[in-house]
């Protein structure tokens, strides 16, 4: 299969839940967890004669998303109903926006392996989302939950612009942190706060036309993503090249298995039959309102970046780890401040030991008891010489755990630093006369067993004599 | 005269100076329903317990001398597609058997806040479909003036209920002309309001962009007092206009016709009229030039597409709008089989045959198929307004008849449903528009079938076609006649 023949041409259309405290057409709560069915209304019930009323927050977020995304603020959008049966949907028809969405023509920039790219979102628009149907795993009847029903989405379509798995995970994580950043939603693909679907087609290089596409739905972890596009990629190229055709078809991704099956075919698909939603007269957004959403659009990761590494000199690679996550980001110029140091210090300590210590906690940064604060002490011990690096971290796993003061830890673990010269020369001296073969290969020219004698020292110091005075008295031994 | 007799004025009068009570008012209209309804089938549901609470309650007030208004202890009934809390609410169609609101209608809530007492839901066709009361899947309802005729419709319980004085006044809700029509078949008043002024919250929707809740009173104050009672905007309805509400019952004590200019558009005088119809129109019209009014011929030249878009845009927003009732969370529910056959058996077993109709033509509409011709429906309807844009640049009110005959035989519109759709023709033009549209008595065919003369206003000018009501009533006494006893 010649695989560098072809290229994927991938498109991603991703549902967000908005973070208003009520749902978008009326005053239910729109908290995750609630037993089912009591966050309910007879407004999101559906029941006869109800009327939507639009949430002015939902819209407020909805702008501020598309500007965050570089997108164009319809002034007047119109919603539309979109018709079909679903036990979960209970009007019947969902509110959504059709052919007038609020928000078009923006772009989201991602890293790619050839370097900076913009990707098109095409448009991003206001919706409600659907109950939930719960099954029964015994057999017995199935059950609605319409707690979630009206709770406020933003669908975000991007433009066939993606063109490999690893873009799209890119593209996708971008994204993530961005509404995360504007404080619209939770970031949580887990629990469905964020869902991504993706339009995948193959061409041979060279081709300007689509073949066609294959959508692939509810891809909800950054590892199915990229694992489903794949697999897609790889088997469009594989049917084509194999003389067959692909079938415009909706497919999902059997995670277990690895590969993505055939769930309809496109012809099947339903005819949505929208048409403007007569309950709610146009959405008119003026300049103004645009005004004040863009004023209090907060610093959004690229900038962010781009002023860490202009403001704390640090590189482009550590600046886009520290700002993925804004919490990590906050965190670090927590420290920069309690610290008051050099901030390229600070952005090691951060990433080399800080994010290794949390790397599995589900709660991110905030899983940590080593506040910036904490961090900031730390480091000044160690400026000041009280401890070396090898004990910095072993503290720092300690207050990492239990919150507890670096200085008192480094007290309790006796991991203050021995700079005392006569201390460190005595050690000196009876690592010298434990060893004289090597001394005398060493005075013979192999100079590299000074690193030998170092850490003997060291060794006999329990790791914790001042490697400048260490090195100063061993030289004085060794070199006579 | 029996008290049932009175209007909500004189029986609001009769209570102030302590002549009678909202509890014997209430009990004889009960009475009265006792007595006619087996064959007039105005009622869906009464719930006399709690009409009488509710009259006693008013009472009360009254003698601690907190009586709320005008309609404090006026009976008065609703449209069985208005929610009230507790009442079942079924629009007449089998699918919502059983379906008891846990909310009440903003147009409701403001009734009883108003004090009226609400004695029960009235009869209608199916959904607010058709126009002849036919539709309803539970009980046949019949016109007090010919028992063998149709009181018209959608809201022929809320006329004929009106006219054989089994209330004082009612709720209705007219899309197409579903307050006008039956008003005129009965020969009472029936309001329209401007699309708007009412709240649609609790009201069932047929067709969203057209419904609207409207009122029936044997006069135009009564009909205004009610009116007067419910509008207003209700931030529950984004649709609901956010405008104050004039003082229309005030504004009708001494009025004058004087210099008001009535347009008579002559699409609306066209083959297909019942000339004893046109006649008791124009005689109504003479009247009301004698009156002071100046006459003057417009022309409507879109009218004659007006029934095609309307039966394109209801039906569509109707498809829609009836998605709801799928047998999952209330009302009847067919379970047998799997979720497909859920929905197919229950919406085959709970809808009538007319409510199929407009949800097959109004779901074909809305395929991407024929999308363009419901645009373009939508496009003939702007220019309808438009029509009427320019008309109310010359004149203040537009006078029509409101249906091209008197009230109908029962089964008569069955025969040929596009026959009845063309009917439709005079009034559905008003909804199409969104302006305000009333239906007045002004005659009587030599069957001694009621007319209605119909007036239409500009958008949100409900007052003059109020005032030009107040006048004509205050010049002929078509309206105080009552129909024949019903055995």
């Amino acid at each position: 299969m010649a695989r560098a023949d072809w290229e994927a041409i991938i498109g991603l259309e991703v549902h967000a839940q908005l973070l208003t405290e009520s749902k978008i057409f009326c005053g239910c709560s729109t908290a995750f967890g609630a037993p089912p069915n009591t966050q309910t209304c007879p407004v999101c019930l559906g029941l006869p004669g109800t009327l939507p009323v639009l949430n002015e927050k939902a819209v407020e977020y909805g702008v501020r998303v598309g500007l965050a995304l570089n997108a164009k603020i319809r002034e007047t959008s119109v919603f539309a109903r979109k018709n079909y049966f679903y036990p979960d949907l209970p009007k019947g028809y969902q509110i959504s926006q059709d052919d007038l969405p609020i928000c078009y023509d923006g772009h989201l920039v991602i890293e790619t392996a050839e370097g900076e790219r913009k990707v098109g979102i095409i448009r991003a628009h206001l919706e409600e989302d659907a109950g939930k149907n719960v099954h029964d795993p015994a057999g017995g009847p199935s059950r609605v939950d319409l707690n979630r029903a009206g709770v406020p989405l933003m669908e975000i379509v991007s433009a066939p612009d993606i063109r490999s798995a690893d873009e799209a995970v890119e593209y996708l994580k971008n994204l993530r942190s961005i509404l995360v950043y504007l404080g619209v939603n939770d970031g949580n693909l887990e629990e469905g706060s964020m869902r991504c679907d993706a339009n995948v087609s193959v061409r041979k290089k060279g081709e300007t036309g689509y073949r066609t596409r294959v959508e692939i739905k509810n891809l909800n972890s950054f590892r199915f993503l990229k694992q489903a596009i794949e697999y897609e990629v790889d088997r469009q190229i594989r049917t084509w090249e194999e003389g067959g055709q692909v079938e415009p078809e909706t497919r999902q991704f059997d995670a277990q298995a690895g590969v993505t099956r055939a769930m309809r075919a496109k012809s099947e698909a339903e005819d949505y039959r929208y048409f403007p939603e007569p309950d709610l007269p146009p959405l008119r957004v003026d300049e103004a309102f645009v005004a004040k959403v863009r004023e209090s659009l907060p610093e959004l990761p690229r900038e962010k970046a781009a002023r860490f590494q202009r403001d704390y000199q640090l590189s482009a690679y550590d600046a886009s780890v520290l700002v993925a996550d804004k919490e990590v980001a906050d965190y670090y110029e927590g420290a920069v401040e309690a610290y008051g140091g050099s901030a390229k210090t600070v952005a090691n300590w951060v990433i080399n030991e800080v994010l290794r210590l949390i790397k599995e906690s589900p709660e991110g940064i905030r899983a940590t008891r080593a506040e910036p604060a904490k961090l900031a002490a730390l480091l000044r011990l160690l400026d000041e010489g009280k401890i070396n690096a090898p004990s910095a971290k072993t503290i720092l796993e300690q207050v990492h755990q239990t919150g507890a003061d670096p200085e008192e830890v480094m007290r309790q673990k006796g991991l203050e630093q021995v700079s005392d010269v006569a201390l460190i020369e005595a050690a000196v001296e009876k690592v010298v006369a434990a060893h004289p073969k090597e001394l005398e290969t060493y005075r013979g020219g192999k100079k590299a067993l000074f690193g030998f004698f170092m850490g003997q020292v060291m060794k006999e110091l329990r790791g914790q004599g001042d490697p400048k005075v260490v090195q100063a008295a061993l030289r004085k031994a060794l070199d006579g | 005269m029996s008290l049932t007799d009175l209007t909500i004025r004189g029986l609001a009068e009769a209570l102030a100076r302590g002549e009678t009570s909202s509890e014997e008012a209430t009990r004889a209209c009960l009475e009265r329903i006792r007595t006619t309804d087996e064959t007039l089938g105005a009622f869906l549901h009464v719930d006399e317990e709690r009409a009488l609470e509710r009259a006693r309650a008013s009472d009360a007030r009254r003698r601690e001398g907190k009586a709320l208004g005008p309609l404090d202890g006026i009976p008065v009934a609703i449209k069985d597609n208005i929610s009230l809390r507790g009442m079942p609410t079924t629009c007449a169609s089998k699918i919502l058997e059983g379906y008891v609101p846990p909310f009440d209608a903003t147009v409701v809530e403001r009734l009883e806040e108003a004090g009226a007492v609400v004695l029960g839901k009235l009869n209608m066709d199916e959904f607010a479909m058709g126009s002849t009361t036919e539709t309803s899947a539970f009980r046949v309802c019949r016109n007090p003036w010919d028992v063998n005729r149709s009181p018209g419709g959608s809201s022929g319980g809320a006329a004929a209920a009106t006219a054989a004085r089994q209330v004082f006044g009612a709720l209705g809700t007219d899309t197409g002309g579903s307050i006008r029509q039956p008003a005129s078949h009965c020969g009472v008043v029936g309001i329209k309001p401007t699309y708007g002024r009412c709240s649609r919250y609790g009201v069932v929707a047929y067709a969203s962009s057209m419904d609207q809740v409207g009122t029936f009173g044997r006069t135009v104050e009564d009909a205004a007092l009610l009116l007067q009672a419910i509008a207003g905007h209700d931030p529950r309805d984004a649709t609901s206009l956010d405008e104050p509400v004039p003082d229309w019952v005030g504004a009708l004590e001494g009025a004058s016709l004087e210099g008001m200019r009535i347009g008579i558009p002559k699409e609306l005088f066209v083959k297909g009229l019942d000339p004893e119809v046109e006649s008791t129109v124009r005689a109504a019209i003479a009247q009301l030039v004698s009156a002071g009014a100046k006459v003057e011929e417009i022309s409507l030249p879109h009218t004659e597409h007006a029934t095609a878009v309307y039966y394109a845009i209801a039906p569509a927003e109707a498809s829609s709008n009836l998605s709801r009732f799928d047998g999952i969370r209330y009302g009847l529910s067919v379970r047998e089989g799997g979720m497909r056959d859920l929905y197919e058996k229950t919406r085959a077993a709970g809808f009538g045959t007319e409510v199929k109709r407009r949800i097959l033509s109004g779901t074909y509409l809305l395929t991407k198929e024929h999308q363009p011709l419901f645009q373009r429906a939508q496009r003939i309807r702007t220019l309808i307004r438009r029509d009427f844009e320019e008309a109310f640049a010359k004149v203040d009110v537009i006078v029509s008849p409101v249906a091209p005959t008197a009230a109908r035989r029962l089964g008569e519109a069955f025969e040929s449903p596009v026959e009845s759709y063309l009917a439709d023709t005079l009034t559905l033009l008003c909804n199409l528009a969104g302006i305000p549209g009333m239906s007045v008595p002004c005659g009587f065919t030599s069957r001694g079938l009621p007319v209605g003369m119909q007036v239409l206003g500009r958008w949100k000018d409900e007052a003059s076609i109020l005032r030009l009501g107040a006048v004509y009533q205050r010049e002929t006494d078509w309206h105080l006649q009552a129909p024949p006893e019903v055995a």
